[in-house]
């Protein structure tokens, strides 16, 4: 779905990720995980096209981002949910219509009202569908984010630094929802540099750990 | 990056759901608006200028440069001789095409603006004015004004040129300092442009940044903003001339350029494209100001 090949990417000032190769498959549940400032964002936008690699080739459903025009790029995003670490809304606009975003920007919005009700539900925001953004504690905005990213039925979700400002609670509803993404069938990708939950999570999921050391990427899994 | 042609149908009817992604309310809309009501109104004020300036220099030029005038201040008694000597001097003038002198009706006209109607004009020693319109190729001056010097001690020749040349200059200068006005309009508008574009793409970055992330295509995104500010944009024209148009609606097309219309033309002529164009304009009235109160300073 998402494949990787030798990849390398660097912002100017010398190369971050290097020589990174890398195949999601569908239905697989990976973290990346990786000290701060090591490039997971990077290599998160990587995967949903936002970035061009410098370097090394990225194919988002078997075409090469570099060959795809930005409409594309734009309908590649329809099939793949992300998680952004600070959420990003449209703080004019009530919680329910910016879930229900994805659908109004690709004009399949028209029948989708239960299933936008249900979705809320899911994540447990019916009560603060006409809440807007600004109003929202930090868990909440996740939650959002997190119904904004899987209202299309993508079949990639990219979640970057889900849990970073929840608690320890919060951070394990949120992750049942991505485990529970996951048995639907849905390839899932959580950039995170908390441990406890990727411990957690492999209770419940075979999930693999990637770790970004020395600007290469590392598959760690059996020290933790 | 290839943005496809956006449709002017589509920016007509508007996506209702499109125009709730840009912000409602900011800095920049009422910017917009105000600055393309100023525009607007200083567009057409220039065009009015400069097309007034135009037809005051033509019309002096094209009356004055063919007329001129023969004034005869007779004792009393020869000014009829008088007369009659200076129409046969200009008769036989090369250049001159006719040479009529006033009946004393039209002479009584002339004066009754200063005088009243009326003026005992036989009692008076008013002078004898004859009209002389000029061939194209136009007569000399100075040998016309020698031989009425000679042959009628009274007559003064006055070819309008002493004060039609300084008139018509200064209306060629105001209507090229209309022109250049205008000029100036244009390229001030393509600089409010730029500048709104930029301002409007800074302070929606955001906003762009969220729908690019939700996989909107660019052409989705320009036609909420185009839409949105297009309309601003007429919103603020429609408040820069909407004033001066209701003032005096005399053109037939609803545009207000007062002084292009003729004094001779029905006055009542446009007030149908007037109602027409306020009823146009309630349909962008969220974007407009709430009507004036009864006194409002145009309407003065």
């Amino acid at each position: 779905m998402i494949e990787l090949d030798s990849v390398a990417y660097n912002y100017g000032g010398g190369e971050l990720l290097t020589d990174i190769s890398l195949d999601l498959a569908p239905g697989s549940f990976h973290f990346l995980t990786g000290p701060s400032g090591a490039g997971k964002t990077t290599f998160l936008k990587l995967c949903y096209g936002a970035l061009v690699p410098t370097a090394g080739q990225v194919r988002l459903f078997k075409r090469d981002v570099r060959q795809m025009t930005r409409d594309q790029v734009a309908m590649s995003r329809r099939r793949i949910g992300v998680v952004h670490q600070d959420c990003r809304f449209l703080d004019h606009l009530p919680l329910s219509e910016n879930v229900a975003l994805p659908l109004v920007v690709s004009g399949a919005e028209a029948g989708q009202e239960g299933n936008l009700r249900e979705l809320m539900a899911w994540v447990g925001l019916s009560g603060r569908a006409d809440a807007l953004p600004p109003e929202l504690s930090g868990g909440e905005r996740q939650r959002a984010a997190l119904a904004r990213a899987v209202i299309m039925s993508p079949e990639v979700i990219l979640a970057d630094e889900p849990t970073g400002n929840v608690d320890w609670d919060m951070s394990q509803r949120l992750l049942q929802l991505l485990v529970e993404l996951n048995r639907m069938g849905k390839t899932i990708l959580i950039a995170t540099h908390d441990l406890q939950l990727i411990r957690a999570a492999k209770v419940q999921v075979q999930a693999r750990v990637l770790r970004i050391k020395d600007r290469r990427l590392q598959t760690a899994g059996a020290d933790l | 990056m290839s943005l496809a042609p956006i449709s002017l149908r589509a920016l007509v009817r508007g996506d209702s759901r499109a125009d709730r992604v840009v912000p409602p309310t900011g800095f920049t809309a009422r910017l917009t608006v105000f600055t393309a009501a100023a525009m607007a109104f200083l567009a057409v004020l220039a065009l009015a200028l400069s097309l007034a300036a135009g037809r005051l220099a033509t019309t002096w030029g094209d009356e004055l440069a063919r007329a001129s005038t023969v004034r005869i201040s007779a004792p009393e008694g020869q000014g009829a001789a008088q007369v009659e000597a200076a129409l046969r001097v200009l008769e036989q003038t090369p250049g001159v095409a006719s040479a009529r002198a006033l009946t004393n009706d039209e002479q009584r006209a002339l004066l009754e603006p200063w005088f009243g109607p009326d003026l005992p004009l036989e009692d008076l020693p008013v002078p004898r004015l004859i009209e002389v319109i000029e061939t194209s190729e136009g007569y000399d001056g100075a040998g016309l004004r020698l031989r009425l010097q000679a042959e009628v001690p009274g007559a003064v020749l006055d070819d309008h040129t002493r004060w039609r040349r300084p008139l018509v200059t200064a209306a060629t200068r105001l209507r090229l300092f209309g022109w250049v006005s205008l000029g100036l309009i244009a390229a001030a508008v393509g600089a409010m442009v730029t500048l709104a574009a930029n301002a409007a793409l800074a302070a929606n970055a955001q906003v762009i940044a969220v729908l690019r992330l939700v996989g909107a295509t660019d052409t989705y995104i320009a036609r909420a903003f185009v839409r949105r500010f297009t309309l601003r944009a007429l919103g603020g024209a429609a408040v820069g001339t909407g004033p001066r148009h209701r003032r005096r609606p005399r053109t037939g097309r609803g545009r207000a350029t007062p002084v292009a219309s003729s004094p001779a033309s029905p006055s009542g002529a446009g007030t149908g494209s007037c109602r027409c164009w306020c009823r146009r304009s309630r349909a962008l009235s969220p974007f407009l100001p709430p009507p004036a109160p009864r006194g409002a300073f145009w309407r003065i």
